[in-house]
């Protein structure tokens, strides 16, 4: 067993779990944060996505033990005052979701590559997602809805 | 008030699923949860000669380990094959048994053998490495068209065959082709897919030992049905002590339609245990025991005129079950399959004829179109090589075939109520220039890559489906759709219906149909879905049936509410029943400054006296309350249609195929709300050409899965497409109030002949899906030896 001290969307934790607990079944299982999703067990499909310490990482490759002291955000993390990040608005607006499934390691990762890059054009936008599969949309509109939250960020 | 119907309405459903909040299974866990993890079979063909649990039961953390002895004892029933299909010489199909965990035989690479049932995953994973299971290794059969001539794998039934299938007339076919100027020949293989699903499978059963119910959360798409099924045919529960509860589900595409071994499983072994049991599948274990889609291996032969008119067309299939037959996995290759394979044509003589075998391979069921995208296929691919061979334009041997009069009675099984074949196609060639193509090729060239153009007309039955049909076809369920329309006390209004969504944006569509309908804004509506305690029993989201057949369900209860309304309003007004008119929500008395709106009436109903200031009396003989019901069973299926056109670059050196131009032009009657039908379209389109140019499930000749990860089956990912080109042509369905006609599958349905057609053009020769560079590469080195020879 480890101890594990982190700050998760801006509120300190601080969890005793096995060493080998990763990042998406920390959050999942030890803080219920459920909105951080498992799609895969080979690190491809990217539906765990979040950030640590303000960088997009699939939370499936990380052991909780190993960012000891790190800041994550996750899903839940993105609202502030009740009001939706602009990249969870702009997906509403360009309807980049189905099922919802892939869609916070969608919105997470996506909010990434803004921070890297203000404007990316369509095929950086696709570059940029590709380790992030979704089955409903044929990404169209998620290209949108990161176009679309590049003009309001 | 301005209609909703056909407003590009942002969804309701969004914010929960956008903030973290949706609940799926997965994310559902009980007080005294615990877990299990299902021992498979590693090998696809082997006797069960021993099951050694004492180890793995004594293994730390472990509730119970279960075998398929365990469950025989418990008299637990089998899976169920839900569709009864006869052979040509009239003999009923042969099925072997599926017990949910097996005690005699494994039949496929991660077939059920046994479950441990643990306080934790991990501890459950542990011990089931702790189980020895003792095989007798025997040889596997595989291959779709190898398997009739292979070993038996069940003792009583010959050659591994299901059925052999006829539909049509072959005579008149025989007399067809000897009338032809020339025969055009294809050899097809529709590969086979993992639908893959973003969310694994998942159940979680709760028994309560004091009700004696059971509540099983889990993944479907249709929990009435997995009920039903698990109550009347598996035995578990009486089915009012089982609830079925489907809450946000990760997609489905055909695979979540009916409960798997693990749902059954989950639910009796939380009887036994009187504890809650969860299982989440990890991605490998939705490769392996996920059913899988198409697999067919299929001849087909197309006689015409000279002049490009179709005589007669035959079809000759070898339909891969895989190990068992699953509950759609019979119609899909023959009522779903049959009909549509003479395409969107007049056909003056036809047959489908379809042979279906079992081999040591996952079942295979329902994937995105079912049946229509093979059938559309294998059409789409003759008809575009007896244009090559008959030098037509693509287009000009399409529309030289298309019916014009409607309803127009299809070959082989259909009528079709509407549709303008001419109009989607003509449409479609504007949208994508397709006069301007040889210039683009010449680009191409210039850049020294192959460009390709390919066609695909395509028409679909779905919206499944009237029962009295499907029925005498040898479905055994009816297929109509239910809902429940409830004012509440205050005005607002819940909507119940027996479909599911899961992805498909039912809780802004049924909305918008209900605010129009009921005259209500669409945010005091809710929709409610899922859980077989709430709404009434319902078939479910599959065959692009939701709106078509669960929309008009809610169609029809708003308008008994309305009739009920008008009479509670007369009696309100002191008028006759007769001078009330409902519009936008309110009742009105024609030239007077009379009405109420339906608000008051939904109080008064709930209120069948004279409180304070409101008075309301109900008519004398009706009931208190505002609710009511339907079950709309549809008369036709619905006939969606259209023509897609693609371009394709391919790269000679490298054999990489890049989509560089999709233009899709549907004809999906009225919509409802354009912006989730165009991400339908997308949808699909994603799927058809993953499976075109991408995805192929593989299994080695030993029967081992070798796709059985994300590193080794090719998902498509955002950088695999171009920004697709949609339009829209409308001929309202006749067969729904609503005139809607499904839209799920069409994309699906229409990319992958689209795409291949694209590729063969650019590379002058035939080649299989997908088209990965490697064999595109060899195909193009091939072409360029045989050029060399000829010049």
């Amino acid at each position: 067993m480890k101890k594990v001290s982190l700050e998760v969307n801006g509120k300190k934790v601080s969890k005793e779990v096995p060493d080998h607990t990763v990042l998406s079944v920390f959050l999942r299982e030890v803080l219920n944060l459920t909105g951080t999703h498992i799609g895969c067990d080979t690190s491809q499909c990217g539906a765990c996505v979040v950030h640590v310490d303000g960088k997009s990482i699939k939370s499936c490759t990380a052991l909780a033990a190993d960012i000891e002291g790190s800041k994550v955000t996750t899903i839940e993390g993105l609202v502030s005052n009740g009001k939706m990040h602009p990249m969870q608005e702009a997906f509403k607006k360009q309807h980049g979701l189905q099922c919802g499934f892939c869609t916070p390691g969608m919105v997470m990762s996506a909010i990434d590559l803004l921070n890297h890059k203000k404007n990316p054009s369509d095929k950086e936008i696709r570059d940029w997602l590709e380790g992030n599969i979704c089955r409903c949309t044929g990404y169209q509109n998620i290209v949108a809805a990161v176009k679309e939250a590049a003009s309001k960020m | 008030m301005a209609s909703l119907v056909g407003s590009r309405v942002e969804r309701k459903e969004d914010k929960k699923l956008l903030t973290g909040r949706g609940k799926y299974t997965a994310d559902v866990t009980f007080a005294h949860q615990t877990y299990a993890y299902f021992v498979r079979s590693p090998h696809a063909r082997a006797h069960i000669k021993n099951v050694d649990i004492s180890k793995a039961e004594k293994s730390s953390g472990v509730v119970a380990v279960l075998t398929g002895k365990d469950i025989a004892n418990d008299k637990i029933g089998g899976l169920i094959a839900g569709w009864r299909i006869k052979s040509e010489d009239g003999s009923d199909m042969k099925v072997p048994a599926h017990p949910p965990l097996a005690s005699e035989s494994v039949n496929y690479v991660g077939d059920h053998v046994a479950v441990v049932i643990a306080e934790s995953l991990d501890e459950a994973r542990n011990a089931a490495e702790l189980v020895k299971v003792d095989y007798k290794v025997l040889k596997a059969v595989v291959k779709t068209d190898q398997a009739m001539d292979s070993e038996n794998i069940y003792k009583d039934i010959p050659k591994n065959l299901c059925f052999d299938w006829l539909l049509g007339d072959r005579e008149k076919v025989k007399e067809a082709f000897d009338k032809a100027d020339k025969i055009v020949k294809i050899d097809l293989i529709n590969n086979r897919l993992i639908p893959n699903a973003m969310e694994p499978r998942a159940a979680n059963a709760d028994y309560n030992p004091s009700t004696e119910e059971i509540t099983l959360y889990t993944t479907s798409q249709n929990p009435h049905l997995a009920r039903i099924i698990i109550s009347a045919f598996n035995g578990v529960a009486p089915e009012n002590k089982l609830r079925v509860i489907a809450p946000d589900v990760g997609g489905g595409f055909g695979s979540k339609i009916y409960p798997y071994a693990e749902e059954v499983v989950c639910s009796w072994a939380s009887k036994k245990i009187e504890r809650p049991v969860k299982w989440i599948a990890d991605r490998t274990e939705s490769f392996l025991s996920d059913c899988h889609g198409r697999d067919h291996v299929t001849h087909a032969e197309l006689a015409v005129k000279n002049d490009g008119t179709f005589l007669g067309f035959k079809n000759e299939t070898i339909a891969n079950l895989g190990a068992y037959a699953s509950v759609f996995g019979t119609v899909t290759p023959t009522y779903l399959f049959g009909p549509c394979a003479t395409g969107v044509y007049k056909m003056p003589a036809a047959y489908s004829n379809v042979k279906a075998v079992f081999t040591n391979t996952a079942p295979v069921d329902a994937y995105r179109g079912a049946g229509r995208p093979e059938a559309t296929y294998t059409i789409e691919t003759l008809v575009e090589k007896a244009a090559r061979e008959l030098g037509m334009d693509p287009a000009e041997i399409r529309m030289k075939n298309f019916p014009t009069q409607f309803p127009f009675q299809q070959t082989l099984v259909h009528s079709v109520d509407s549709g303008d074949y001419n109009a989607g196609l003509k449409k479609a060639m504007e949208v994508a220039d397709y006069k301007g193509f040889e210039k683009r090729k010449k680009d191409s060239e210039s850049n020294g890559k192959l460009r390709g153009i390919g066609f695909c007309s395509y028409f679909e039955a779905c919206g499944i489906a009237p029962s009295a049909v499907v029925m005498s076809l040898g479905c055994g369920i009816g297929l109509w759709e239910s809902a429940e329309v409830r004012f509440n006390p205050t005005g607002n209004v819940t909507v119940f219906t027996g479909s599911h969504s899961h992805g498909q944006g039912h809780d802004t569509t049924f909305a918008q149909i209900a605010a129009d309908r009921l005259g209500v804004p669409l945010e005091n509506i809710e929709i409610s879905h899922g859980d077989t305690d709430k709404g009434p029993f319902g078939y479910g989201t599959y065959g692009s049936r939701s709106l078509t057949v669960g929309g008009t369900a809610i169609v029809k209860a708003c308008d008994k509410i309305v009739a009920k309304g008008k009479k509670v309003a007369a009696k309100m007004l002191e008028v006759n029943e007769s001078d009330v008119e409902f519009k936008d929500g309110e009742f009105i008395v024609a030239k007077s400054n009379k009405k109420k709106t339906i608000g008051e009436v939904a109080f008064a109903c709930y209120l069948p006296g004279t409180y304070g200031e409101v008075k309301s009396p109900l008519p004398e003989g009706e009931e208190p309350g505002l609710k009511e019901t339907s079950f709309f069973d549809p008369g036709n299926f619905s006939f969606p249609a259209g023509s897609h056109i693609c371009e394709v670059e391919i790269d000679p050196d490298t054999g990489n195929t890049e989509v560089v131009k999709y233009t899709a032009v549907d004809d999906f009657g009225t919509i409802i709300n354009p912006l989730i039908v165009e991400g339908q379209v997308h949808g699909g389109l994603a799927q058809g050409i993953g499976q075109a140019l991408y995805e192929n499930c593989h299994y080695d000749d030993t029967g081992q899965l070798v796709t059985a990860s994300y590193m080794d089956y090719t998902m498509p990912r955002a950088d695999n497409f171009p920004e697709f080109n949609l339009g829209f042509t409308c001929t309202p369905a006749t067969s729904n109030p609503l005139g809607t006609k499904g839209c799920g599958e069409a994309g699906a349905i229409a990319a992958p002949p689209t795409v291949m057609n694209a590729v063969m053009n650019a590379i002058g020769t035939e080649i299989s899906m997908p088209a990965t560079a490697e064999k595109v590469w060899k195909a193009c080195q091939k072409m360029n030896k045989s050029n060399s020879k000829a010049a």
